[in-house]
Formats: C-alpha cells, sequence, structure tokens
C-alpha cells in the first residue's frame, strides 16, 4: 500500500504498516550506537553533539509501532549505555525507556516513512531525553547538570537532520511482513 | 479486568520498567554502591570491538593522513622542483659572477703587479673564420690601442693587437698559426722565436739541437721582439724533440689554459727579469721593473750597453748549470736572487744596435749622414771597445758578459729573429746578435727572421733607434 507523501496521519489501522528488522541490525546498530557515542567524540570532539542511542531509540520504536517493544528497547539501550557510563546505571535507561514508549505510541498515530514527521520527532525526544536527564540528575543524584536551551535547540536540530539520513540508511535494511 | 490489561499493556509494562529502574537507581544512590559487574560484563562485550574500530580507525586516519601527506608532498616537491631550479639559475648566475668577479680581482692584481702601463679589455667576440685566432676586445683606438700591442692576461701572453678600431680591436691569439713573438727558456735562458700552430700548443722554433730546454720549463717572452716586455710568462714545455737542425719545442700557453675573457693590452711595456727557477708549477712574475721602453734613452751614436747580470750567467746555463747556480752547482743566494742590472740595452737588439752603432763609430761611418754612394761599414770587423765611445760609456758592460742564450755558444744562430723586428736594422741584411767574444770574421748566420712578427708595427714600443740609417 503506497501512502500519499503529503500526508502525516494514519487515517485507519488498516494502515500501519508492520516493519521488522533482522536481528543482527538491531543488534549491530545497537553496538555502534553506543561505541559511536564512546569514542567517537573523543576523536573528533565536533561530533559530541550526537546522540546516536537516541536517534536509534526514536527509530525502531517508530518503525515497530509497538509500544511493549519500543520500551523493552529503549530500555535495553539506555541500560546499556548505563553500563559504559560513569554515573549510576538506570539514568539513560529510564530516560530511553520513555522515549521508546512515547515513539511507539506516535508511530501509531503518524505516517512515520515521512521526513517531516521524522525530522520533528528527532527535534521533540532529543530536547524530551535532554530535559528528562537533567530533571533526573538533579532530582534524583543531586547533580546540577547545566541546562543550556539554546545549545540544546541546535544539538536538537543538527540531530534531527542526521537523524533524517541515518533513518534513510536503516530503512533499506527492514524487512516488510 | 483482561481486556483492560490487554489495552493498557503498553503502559503497565512501562511503569514496571520505570519502577524497576528506579528501584535500581534509588539503591545504587542510597547505597552508594555502583554494580560493579554489570559494567565488567558490558566493557568486556564492548571493548574488543572497540579495539577492532579503533585499529580501523587507525588505518583509515594513517591512510588518509598519508594520501593527505602524499598530496602535500606531491605539491611541495613541485614547488621544491621549482625553486631548485630557481636556486640553481641563480646559483649559475652568481658563479658567473663570481667567476668574473675573481678573474676581474686576479687581473687586476697582476695589472698591479707588473710594471707595464695597461688597460682591461673584455673579449666580446671571435673572428668568423673557424681557423683564425683571432678575437675582438671592447677597447680600440679611442681608448689608445694601436695594433702590435702586446695583450696578456694574469697567466701569461694572450696575444698582440691585429688592427686598432675606433671602440674595438682585433687580438691575435698566442695560438695563431701566424703569431709569433721572442721567447726564452726560464732555465736555460735559451732564446726562440714562439709560432702559434692553430691549436692549443704552441712551437718554440729555431733552438739548435744542443741547447738544452728541458719537459716542464718554462718559456718567458724575452722582449726581443720590441713587441712584449720581457718577463712574461708563456708556459711549459709540454714536449722537445731533436729536429733536423733545430729542436721541436711545443709549449701549452699558460694563457689560454682556462678560456679568455678579460685581457689586459699592453699600453706601455716595461721590461721584467725572467724569475729565478722556483719550486712552484707556475713561476711568479718577476716583480722587479726594470725601465719602461719609453724610458729607455733612444740610443744614439756614443753610447754603450749595459749587459743584465742575469744574462752574464747564462755562460753557466749553457754548460747545463741551471741559473742561480754557480759554475760547481752550488746555489748563491746572490745569484739566485741578483737583480738585473738597470740596463737600458736590456734586449738582444738594443745590442745588436749598440754594436752596429760601434761598428760604425769605429769606421768613421755616421750612420743616416753619409752622401749618396758612401759605402756601408764593414760589419764584418770588429766594433770599437765600449770605452771608445761618448763620455756616457759604462765601462762595465762589455759584450762579453751578454751571454745570453741565444748568443752563448750559438754564433750560428744569432738573434736574428728578434733582430729583423727592428725597424732599424731589418733593412740592414745584417747578422742578428754577434755572440760573444766572436771575433771579426766569424760568421755569423742570421736565422730567419721571424716572418709571423713582421706585420708587428710595433707601435707601443717607442723603439731605441728607428732611423738609425
Amino acid at each position: 500500500m503506497r501512502v500519499d507523501a503529503d500526508r502525516l496521519l494514519i487515517d485507519s489501522p488498516h494502515e500501519r504498516q508492520i516493519i521488522r528488522f533482522p536481528w543482527w541490525v538491531l543488534l549491530l546498530a545497537s553496538l555502534l550506537a553506543v561505541l559511536f557515542q564512546i569514542y567517537v567524540p573523543a576523536t573528533f570532539r565536533f561530533l559530541n553533539f550526537l546522540e546516536m542511542p537516541l536517534l536509534l531509540v526514536v527509530y525502531f520504536p517508530l518503525m515497530w509501532r509497538r509500544q511493549i517493544l519500543g520500551t523493552t528497547f529503549g530500555c535495553a539501550l539506555g541500560l546499556f549505555q548505563d553500563t559504559l557510563s560513569h554515573h549510576p546505571i538506570g539514568m539513560f535507561g529510564i530516560a530511553k525507556t520513555l522515549v521508546g514508549y512515547f515513539t511507539a505510541t506516535v508511530g501509531m498515530r503518524f505516517e512515520v516513512d515521512h521526513w517531516a514527521v521524522r525530522f520533528l520527532l528527532v527535534l521533540f525526544f532529543f530536547s524530551f531525553h535532554r530535559v528528562f536527564y537533567w530533571v533526573l540528575s538533579n532530582s534524583v543524584l543531586h547533580i546540577p547538570l547545566e541546562l543550556d536551551l539554546g545549545r540544546m535547540a541546535i544539538s536538537g536540530l543538527l540531530n534531527a537532520v542526521v537523524g533524517i539520513f541515518l533513518f534513510n540508511i536503516l530503512d533499506r535494511t527492514r524487512e516488510s511482513a | 479486568m483482561e481486556t483492560l490489561l490487554t489495552r493498557y499493556r503498553g503502559v503497565l509494562v512501562l511503569v514496571l520498567i520505570l519502577a524497576a529502574q528506579l528501584v535500581m537507581l534509588g539503591v545504587q544512590v542510597r547505597n552508594q554502591q555502583d554494580i560493579r559487574l554489570v559494567r565488567v560484563w558490558a566493557i568486556s562485550a564492548v571493548t574488543p570491538l572497540a579495539m577492532i574500530l579503533d585499529g580501523a580507525k587507525s588505518a583509515v586516519t594513517d591512510a588518509v593522513e598519508g594520501y593527505v601527506d602524499l598530496r602535500s608532498a606531491r605539491k611541495d616537491n613541485v614547488a621544491l622542483k621549482s625553486q631548485v631550479d630557481t636556486l640553481r639559475r641563480q646559483n649559475e648566475f652568481l658563479k658567473a659572477e663570481l667567476a668574473t668577479a675573481d678573474r676581474a680581482d686576479r687581473l687586476l692584481e697582476f695589472k698591479q703587479r707588473i710594471p707595464s702601463r695597461t688597460i682591461a679589455a673584455r673579449i666580446i667576440g671571435t673572428n668568423a673564420a673557424p681557423s683564425s685566432q683571432v678575437v675582438f676586445v671592447d677597447r680600440g683606438a679611442s681608448d689608445g690601442l694601436v695594433s702590435g700591442m702586446a695583450v696578456i692576461n694574469g697567466t701569461g701572453v694572450v696575444g698582440r693587437v691585429l688592427d686598432a678600431y675606433p671602440n674595438t680591436a682585433q687580438v691575435m691569439l698566442i695560438t695563431d698559426p701566424s703569431f709569433a713573438m721572442g721567447v726564452i727558456s726560464q732555465k736555460g735562458r735559451v732564446v726562440g722565436t714562439l709560432r702559434g700552430l692553430g691549436q692549443r700548443r704552441c712551437m718554440v722554433d729555431y733552438v739548435e739541437s744542443h741547447l738544452v730546454v728541458e719537459k716542464d720549463e718554462w718559456f718567458y717572452s724575452s722582449g726581443d721582439d720590441r713587441v712584449f716586455p720581457r718577463g712574461l710568462p708563456i708556459g711549459p714545455v709540454v714536449s722537445v724533440a731533436q729536429g733536423n737542425a733545430f729542436q721541436d719545442i711545443y709549449v701549452e700557453p699558460a694563457a689560454m689554459q682556462r678560456g679568455l675573457d678579460e685581457v689586459l693590452i699592453v699600453l706601455e711595456a716595461v721590461h721584467q727579469t725572467v724569475p729565478p727557477v722556483a719550486t712552484e708549477a707556475i713561476p711568479p712574475l718577476a716583480p722587479a721593473p726594470e725601465k719602461t721602453l719609453e724610458e729607455l734613452p733612444e740610443v744614439s751614436m756614443g753610447e754603450t750597453s749595459a749587459t743584465p747580470p742575469a744574462e752574464g750567467a747564462a755562460g753557466a746555463n749553457a754548460a747545463g748549470v741551471p741559473p742561480g747556480s754557480n759554475a760547481t752547482g752550488t746555489a748563491t743566494p746572490a745569484q739566485t736572487h741578483t737583480p738585473p742590472a738597470r740596463s737600458p740595452l736590456a734586449t738582444d737588439a738594443d745590442r745588436l744596435l749598440d754594436r752596429y752603432r760601434r761598428i760604425g763609430q769605429s769606421q768613421n761611418h755616421p750612420f743616416g749622414g753619409g752622401s749618396v754612394g758612401t759605402p756601408p761599414p764593414d760589419f764584418n770587423r770588429a766594433p770599437a771597445p765600449p770605452g771608445a765611445g761618448t763620455a756616457a760609456t759604462d765601462a762595465t758592460t762589455t759584450e762579453p758578459a751578454v751571454a745570453g742564450p741565444a748568443v752563448t755558444g750559438t754564433a750560428a744562430t744569432g738573434t736574428g729573429t728578434t733582430g729583423a723586428t727592428l725597424p732599424g736594422v731589418r733593412g740592414t741584411g745584417a747578422p742578428a746578435a754577434a755572440p760573444a767574444g766572436a771575433s771579426a770574421n766569424t760568421t755569423i748566420r742570421s736565422t730567419p727572421a721571424p716572418s709571423p712578427a713582421a706585420p708587428v708595427k710595433a707601435a707601443p714600443v717607442k723603439t731605441a733607434a728607428p732611423n738609425q740609417r
């Protein structure tokens, strides 16, 4: 079924296309995203604005359109990222669990192949993730992180742009049922 | 209830997961305790892949950097090559300039060392004829050049001015086949005539077979030709061979070895001494000047000649004793470095002229004063003794002392080669130079005059007695 590119909302549940990905794509993409987050900015400091695990947590639940799957994926990737950080385990887990859940929910209502939907969702969830992480740090860990809204907005835009290209690449790996 | 759970299954899972994580987080924060085991597992799982990625990254980075370096190296290479070319051209130019400056320095030094008055000139062209050894210099008649002037450089004789034009002059090189000049060897004081052969070497002609000329011995200008001042180095002997009547002696002109660029043209020639044999490969130029040819007094009837002491040692030279040694072969500084007497009759031509003058004096024959039909004096008769001249006669200058190389035991040879260049003598048909102690009846065979030297007009040299006859 072909969807008009100008349509952003799905009219009926019949239009919900079930999209699946090979398991190795999930595994490899998650691993590379976390490694990228750890090692690449150490060499190329200008790339430290990228939040590759978050982009995956936005993309896959958005494609799956399944809340439980999205929640689980977000939780797993967040916890994996936590294990490689110096913060207590659960900070990224909680934030990304929420992101996974909400993106899967949004995916049920929006046409997820549209570049504008993807751009706005990445921009929104990037900000959400950053704010929620800031809240957790300040409230639970009592670590006074600085929240630079301007910097956050710019980073969100850049991640959205990168996300569009990344999602297009990942689109090639999906297998339709 | 089941429907409710099914409907809110997602939310329920979310709440459960969040609650579990919050509990875990709370426990960690409260106990200040990390879940180390999980981190170890995660890091252990990630590290190999990270190392592989790091290796790949290093390889890619190195390759990129190598490529970038290679590109920059190529650029640098091109730029450096261009720079090297530029610097090489500059270097060649500067070398040429330096060489010119060196030559100019040497020429200037040489000019200051020699007593003759000279003018520097640059060679600006060669003759169109391939076989001709003639060059053009950038000095001409406006600079005082006249044909016949000697041309030298720091290492020796170059040639002579063939013709002088307003702003340029033709110089016949020493290697030209029509070039000739009087030369004298350094050791044996053997006099001969140097002739060009059209090649690198020149030939010293008219040296009799019994005279000793060694290889590597230097020849100097003898001054007998009245063109080149005495004492200018010509070059070393490169080969000596016995010919039929005369030796075949070949000399390599030193002035022509390094190419020609700048030269000196002798405006006023001053005789120098032929230096004694030294150990240097290139013999030094004689430091002490004698009198300029212009300073030479006009030889007139009644004047006597003085003989340079250096020539007096030629008797020993003829016996194979090098100059600067006495008859026993023991070198004496006084003999080695004895400066020659300051004689106005420094050349064989002067002495010849003086001899003719005394012959005429003894036979009461006034040269140039007799009427038409007056018989010439008998040149075979012995001349009047030197003291019989004017009051200015120098008693110390006796002819036997004039035992010069060409004269020493060379009665048959004489020095007609040089005498012939004298305008006043040329027409006499008389023998050249009487040998020392030769009797009046001695037959002096006049060697063929150096016909190549005939073009020499001897303009720069004010000869002593052009109108003697």
